[in-house]
């Protein structure tokens, strides 16, 4: 009895405390880095795309909103053909951007992307591809894959040696 | 022209200022709430968002009115309709001033009780209509407790008649001149107040509802208008309590300088208000917690209450 | 049965195993890399590594490769003891050390054996701080992408490639962790069976390049079981789908069938269902018309209102509901089964001996069981290409059997391959020419189809003397075939393989009257018959009359409307003939999905599913009947040939299609027409079978992008089509535990990523599966049945002047209509030719590319020359199928000119 009393009055006390309402659209909101907004897709530090259509982030999404399809250029490099993320489903919660193993999706604190029309919230790869590197500058994951692509041939990735020639028995 | 006499005219008013009231008290309790959780409330439309009330009406009534497919349509039809009218029917009986009023009968008391107990088969009929396990359970819910505490609503009441010998609430509201009856019967204020709350399954004791644990309760199907004269319903019953306990317990219009009728609203207002703090302080108790206070607590001090009552009456009497 | 201890539980295991099939079979997780169900144990990796106890008291143990050691009775092994499980861990290790950093762009990636074991080791982290050593990649075909830098040398792709299947081109080259896996030289795999090197390869090294085009992770494909359309063995597969396209077919283990492996033509000849020769919108007077179903059947069926005598066609590789729905519209007098008059007598004549017995009709399974194998005129290689598998297998048993007193068992592939070296069993093989089976025979006889078939009825003679015998045979022969028989009848089990593709009766019937011969004395043998398409069993089923008589017809005006389905009658009649026929016909209406020679000039063409796009059911050249499933969701207008046909009788106002609502309905309609089957069979659960009242899930559980894969065109998510046909559903929603077997849409299990899971599916590792495999043999005949031999035995093939003796040549690539038209496939497909021997060739006096003019009866073409010495004289060979061939009634006289 005593307890409710006196969490009543805790509750009318409040009446003078501080308001923590931030008046946002007068007020700007103050986002931290690692805030989880937007999804970008980031560019490595050759301005290539990062992304390899691995699929990862799409099997993650636990919303099954990211959807995309791998394609290959002439020199074998993989990327997405289409990266589409439909944002009136997205739930912001930043498990694409665990999964990604080249940190080419990544999640930037910008929450301003309302839109009147649903259709306006799906996002083609166009819409997500930034020009930058994001929060992460300097990997580069075709310097350390095994694959060959342009100007990289076999054994010129990172931690790689000349391609064997097989037709050498010797040791 | 159509000869408007003085009785309709205040019925005319009375069901006028409750249907504004009710959607006030939306707003008011929005307002409220936020005070006491450290938030601004709705502030954006209208000065101080007093038109988030509009906005929100037009948007209920635009809304889909959707009847599942696997409910009992006429039931599921007529259910908020009940609601909305015992309440505004026990309205009737509110003795606002003097002179203001719908009618004045010398059953007022049994007839509020009648009327808000007819309330419990809108519940009860929504539940069981929607054909939804969710809703059957709020709907029970409902049932019990209402029933249960029903038993000591009229109980505690009990004292208050005795002790007006009336069961006319004028006559009750005249018996207070000279001492408000929360002072005589705090105890019978106090259960009904309670019982009030749990009568109007109110918070903290919005168990048929309890959102945590059955979605919606009675009106998970619900949707729309009839979504919206529940919503009402639930604000009216309010006001409903509010003046009620005004009228018992805390002297209806009398009070000093001011007039009647303000006096009569400002008692109104306070209760509400508290009614809102209790929403904003207390959490839901459990539903065996909420019976057991009912049977084990409430009604045996409803009982002592009266008892009491009666005895210090009989003595009182006596020793004239 | 046996009792071994594993972590002090008791388990029975079937003795015989080794320990790792054990183990597999029983449940519990243990990993391997080397060894495979249908490869055996090598012993490479140390993968399977456990600790075995001596007794209850040994705490210490001794490690021991699971793989590599027979279970005994009362054995105490431990999986889960700390010093296996870290053995195993540096194992993964030292495996990882040279792996590249490239999961996210390899093929493999979601369904990797390599990355499964690794998680099940639970090694995590490259501690090496060396190089990685790296190789270059080879261009290997059409079909398979090669990237050597993930090989783990575990060996299994030269294993299956050289000792399973018997291919030569891929090899292990270079020494210690050089050791590479490749051709010498660049090129196209020569094996019909480099397919396979997709699922045994348990790392990324070589992928599907079909599937690479537009690729796809293995959780997003929505697959359903379907049955291989490309020839009559009916090989389960499993269709993938992404983004309403067919975009991979494996294996669907099925023990009777198909097993482990399946062919190249098989895997990858689904392409055509993406192929620009589809028909995607009907066609009328040569307009594409943007019609719904409704409106398209309106039109159709107007065409055949006041129509004095309306015909139907059928075809071998339509399914048994298409046919039958066609028969029932125009009726059992109007229906045509599609194939010409000798292909319909010669798929019948098959269909009675299988039921007349006694010989069991035997399955591919059987076949690879078997210990004695003769091949009647069949280049089992190119018509039935899985035959070529079995019988390659098949041949080993003799040997194999032989050395049971060295006590070494069957799964320890290395010791047995090493005692035997090229010991072979029993294997003859007649043909006109060069087969690559050739090498594998005990002898092999090149000969005229007539031949061939004296050299059977001869064997028949000789096993039993009542048989007729043949006169006038050379010695030689003779004494060949006394040789043979004597094989045949010391065999355990054996197998007479013969077909249509001779075109011959007299081959077929010599290869029943050896297998009668064989079970005169209540002994038991099998035969297989091969026939030309997926379901030729089923047409000769169902009936028909044969084309000539749907031309006279047309001809003599009896009939002026015909219904064509799924058939390019240019593939199974003259072309002067097929070409008047059409001409004379008042109206043509074609059901199909490939646009074809026969289909230019019809006057309404209707767009048919095609197998990924629709389901049916098939009847295989054993006898099997068996179901495929819809995989992915055309366009509406695209719907199964029967529904097409159905709406046509709807709209004229036949009552009898009113009742075909659903596949189950048409489908039991079917098996109540057939003669001589129970129709209570079930082929497969009926639409409305549901576990825990939930249908079966076409796509795994962790299917993605749902809520976004349609987005572009509206942000409302589509809901999931109904399926009536089938209980499987259209999404990842479902019933996620164990499924009837015939309805199993991918192999994955918790753990189990890759196709290895399999063995999660089976009853024992490489058993049955779970519930039995699916498929229903329509034919057993009865074991006390003792037919008539057939006595017709031809007169020996004599040469004529100035003219040549043509018999059809096969192309596992390019003889086969629909995987002509996937793109992968037709790479592969040669140009069409006349193959002649050197002798032939000089005596006519033409030499290899040359020109030459052939005229056989009334038909005519050019070919270029290709000289194939194993032809026998005065005989000489065209490819059969390929783009640009006529039909010629084969086998057949005819003339060369320059």
């Amino acid at each position: 009895m005593i307890s409710i009393i006196k969490t009543i009055w805790t509750v009318i006390l409040h009446m003078f405390g501080k308001r923590e309402t931030v008046q946002y659209p007068d007020e700007k909101v103050k986002l931290r880095p690692r805030y989880r907004g937007r999804i970008i897709l980031s560019r490595d530090p050759d301005g290539d795309e990062r992304c390899v259509a691995c699929y990862l982030c799409s099997a993650a999404c636990p919303v099954d909103c990211i959807s995309l399809q791998a394609t290959e250029d002439e020199h074998g490099r993989r990327y997405p053909e289409f990266f589409r993320i439909n944002f009136s489903r997205c739930i912001y919660c930043g498990l694409c951007e665990e999964a990604c193993p080249t940190y080419a999706i990544q999640l930037t604190p910008d929450f301003e992307m309302s839109e009147p029309e649903r259709p306006n919230l799906v996002y083609e790869k166009e819409d997500l591809l930034i020009s930058g590197e994001g929060k992460y500058p300097g990997y580069h994951f075709y310097k350390v894959a095994g694959l060959k692509i342009k100007d990289k041939d076999k054994g010129e990735a990172e931690n790689e040696d000349e391609p064997i020639d097989f037709k050498k028995l010797l040791p | 022209m159509i000869n408007l006499d003085w009785s309709a005219l205040t019925a005319i008013g009375i069901l006028l200022g409750v249907f504004t009231l009710a959607p006030g008290l939306i707003w008011l309790e929005r307002r409220l709430l936020a005070l006491w959780q450290d938030r601004y409330g709705p502030n954006r439309v209208g000065p101080f968002g007093i038109f988030q009330v509009i906005a929100d009406m037009i948007k209920i009534f635009f809304k889909e009115d959707w009847i599942p497919p696997f409910a009992d349509k006429f039931v599921f039809f007529i259910a908020p309709g009940i609601i909305m009218l015992t309440v505004l029917m026990s309205f009737a009986v509110i003795p606002i001033a003097p002179g203001i009023g719908v009618m004045d009968i010398n059953v007022g008391v049994l007839f509020f009780l009648a009327m808000s107990s007819l309330g419990a088969y809108s519940v009860v009929l929504g539940g069981w209509s929607s054909n939804n396990k969710y809703s059957l359970l709020g709907g029970l819910r409902a049932a019990s407790q209402m029933i249960s505490y029903e038993v000591f609503m009229g109980l505690s009441l009990l004292g208050v008649v005795a002790m007006a010998g009336s069961f006319n609430l004028r006559e009750i509201v005249n018996a207070q001149a000279g001492m408000w009856n929360i002072v005589p019967q705090f105890f019978g204020f106090v259960v009904f107040t309670v019982a009030g709350l749990a009568e109007m399954h109110r918070l903290p004791f919005d168990i048929p509802e309890a959102e945590s644990e059955l979605v919606a309760g009675f009106h998970s199907e619900y949707s729309g208008m009839k979504f919206g004269m529940f919503f009402v319903g639930e604000y009216i019953g309010i006001v409903l309590i509010s003046a009620v306990i005004t009228t018992f317990f805390l002297g209806g219009w009398h009070g000093p300088f001011l007039p009647p009728l303000v006096w009569f609203f400002i008692k109104l207002f306070a209760f509400i208000c508290f009614f809102i703090l209790l929403r904003a302080s207390l959490p839901r108790p459990r539903f065996d917690q909420l019976m057991s206070w009912g049977w084990k607590l409430m009604l045996p001090l409803a009982i002592l209450n009266l008892v009491v009552t009666g005895a210090v009456l009989l003595a009182v009497r006596q020793g004239h | 049965m046996v009792t071994i201890y594993i972590d002090d539980k008791s388990y029975e295991v079937e003795k015989g195993q080794n320990l790792l099939q054990a183990v597999l079979s029983l449940g519990l997780n243990l990993p391997y890399f080397c060894w495979h169900p249908a490869l055996g144990s090598v012993g490479a990796c140390r993968q399977c590594a456990v600790i075995q106890y001596r007794d209850e008291d040994d705490k210490e143990g001794n490690l021991i490769m699971a793989c590599m050691q027979p279970v005994q009775d009362g054995m105490r092994i431990s999986i889960e003891a700390a010093a296996a499980r870290k053995f195993r861990a540096s194992i993964i290790e030292w495996l990882m050390v040279n792996h590249p950093h490239d999961c996210p762009v390899c093929d493999e990636g979601g369904e990797c054996h390599l990355q499964d074991m690794t998680v099940m080791t639970g090694h995590n982290y490259r501690k090496f701080r060396f190089k990685k050593r790296t190789h270059r990649n080879q261009y290997l075909g059409p079909f398979i992408n090669h990237e050597m830098n993930r090989c783990i040398a575990c060996y299994r792709c030269v294993r299956f490639y050289r000792d399973y299947a018997g291919g030569k081109d891929l090899q292990d080259m270079a020494s210690h962790d050089y050791v590479y896996f490749g051709r010498s030289e660049e090129g196209i795999l020569q094996s019909e069976f480099s397919g396979n090197l997709v699922e045994v390869c348990p790392t990324g090294v070589f992928t599907d390049k079909t599937l690479k085009k537009h690729y796809t992770r293995k959780w997003d494909l929505q697959s359903a079981p379907s049955v291989c359309h490309h020839c009559s063995l009916g090989c389960n597969t499993l269709v993938g789908e992404r983004y309403n396209k067919a975009v991979r077919i494996l294996n669907r283990y099925n023990r009777r069938v198909n097993g482990y492996f399946m062919c190249d033509r098989g895997r990858f000849g689904y392409e055509f269902t993406n192929s620009n020769k589809r028909i995607r919108k009907p066609i009328f007077e040569g307009k594409v018309e943007d019609f719904d179903r409704d409106s398209a059947a309106a039109k159709t069926s107007e065409l055949l209102k006041d129509r004095s005598k309306v015909i139907g066609i059928g075809s071998p590789r339509a399914s048994l509901e298409a046919n039958f729905a066609l028969k029932s519209m125009v009726g059992e007098h109007n229906f045509y089964s599609g194939l010409s008059a000798r292909e319909n007598k010669l798929a019948r004549k098959i269909l009675s001996i299988l039921r007349n017995g006694p010989a069991r009709p035997a399955s591919l399974h059987d076949v690879e069981t078997a210990d004695a194998v003769f091949v009647l005129g069949e280049d089992l290689t190119n018509t039935a290409p899985m035959l070529d598998l079995a019988v390659k297998q098949a041949i080993r048993n003799k040997p194999i059997d032989d050395i049971q007193q060295i006590h070494i068992d069957r799964w320890n592939d290395a010791a047995i391959r090493e005692y035997l070296q090229d010991e072979k069993g029993p294997f003859y093989l007649a043909t006109p020419s060069w087969t690559k089976l050739d090498e594998f025979a005990a002898k092999t006889y090149r000969a005229a189809p007539d031949d061939i078939a004296r050299l059977g009825y001869a064997v028949a003679h000789a096993l039993d003397e009542s048989s007729p015998a043949v006169e006038g045979l050379p010695d030689e022969i003779k004494t060949m075939a006394e040789e043979i028989a004597g094989a045949l009848k010391n065999a355990r089990q054996p197998v007479l393989i013969s077909g249509m593709s001779m075109r011959s009766e007299a081959v077929i019937e010599a290869a029943a009257n050896v297998a009668r011969a064989l079970c005169r004395d209540d002994r038991k043998a099998d035969i297989v018959y091969t026939l030309p398409e997926c379901n030729s069993m089923g047409t000769a089923f169902l009936g028909g009359y044969d084309l000539e008589k749907a031309f006279e017809d047309v001809e003599n005006g009896t009939a002026d409307t015909v219904i064509i389905l799924e058939s390019d009658l240019y593939r199974h009649a003259d072309k002067t003939q097929v070409d008047k026929f059409l001409e004379k016909c008042a109206n043509l209406i074609v059901v199909d999905y490939l646009k074809n020679r026969t289909s230019e000039g019809a006057s309404a063409i209707l767009p048919a599913a095609a197998f990924a796009e629709g389901d049916g059911t098939l009847i295989n050249n054993e006898g099997r009947v068996q179901r495929f499933f819809q995989a992915l969701n055309p366009d509406p207008i695209l719907q199964e040939s029967w529904r097409w046909i159905r709406d046509i009788m709807i709209k004229l106002d036949d009552k009898k299609a009113e009742k075909w609502k659903a596949l189950d309905d048409i489908s039991d309609a079917v098996l109540n027409s057939l003669e001589g089957i129970n129709p209570k069979i079930e082929i497969a659960p009926s639409a409305n079978f549901r576990i825990n009242e939930q249908k079966i899930p076409r796509a795994p559980m962790r299917y993605s992008g749902r809520t976004a894969m349609y987005a572009d065109k509206s942000v409302h998510e589509p809901k999931p089509p109904d399926d009536p046909d089938s209980p499987l559903s259209f999404s990842m929603e479902g019933f996620a535990g164990p499924r009837p077997s015939s309805l199993i849409s991918f192999f994955w299990a918790p753990g189990w990523n890759s196709v290895q899971s399999v063995a999660r599916y089976q009853q024992e590792v490489a058993g049955e599966l779970k519930g039995g495999d699916p498929g229903v043999r329509l034919i057993e005949p009865g074991d006390h049945a003792k037919p008539e031999y057939f006595k017709t035995i031809p007169d020996a093939f004599k040469p004529r002047q100035d003219e040549f003796y043509f018999v059809p040549l096969y192309h596992i690539f390019g003889s086969e209509e629909l995987s002509n038209e996937a793109e992968a496939v037709s790479e592969l497909v040669p140009d069409a030719y006349l193959a002649l021997n050197k002798r032939s060739a000089e005596k006519t006096g033409v030499s290899s590319r040359d020109k030459v003019k052939v005229s056989i009866k009334d038909g005519q073409i050019s070919l270029p020359v290709k000289i194939m010495n194993s032809l026998p004289d005065n005989i000489a060979g065209i490819p059969v199928g390929l783009p640009g061939m006529n039909y010629f009634e084969l086998p057949a006289f005819g003339k060369i000119a320059k």
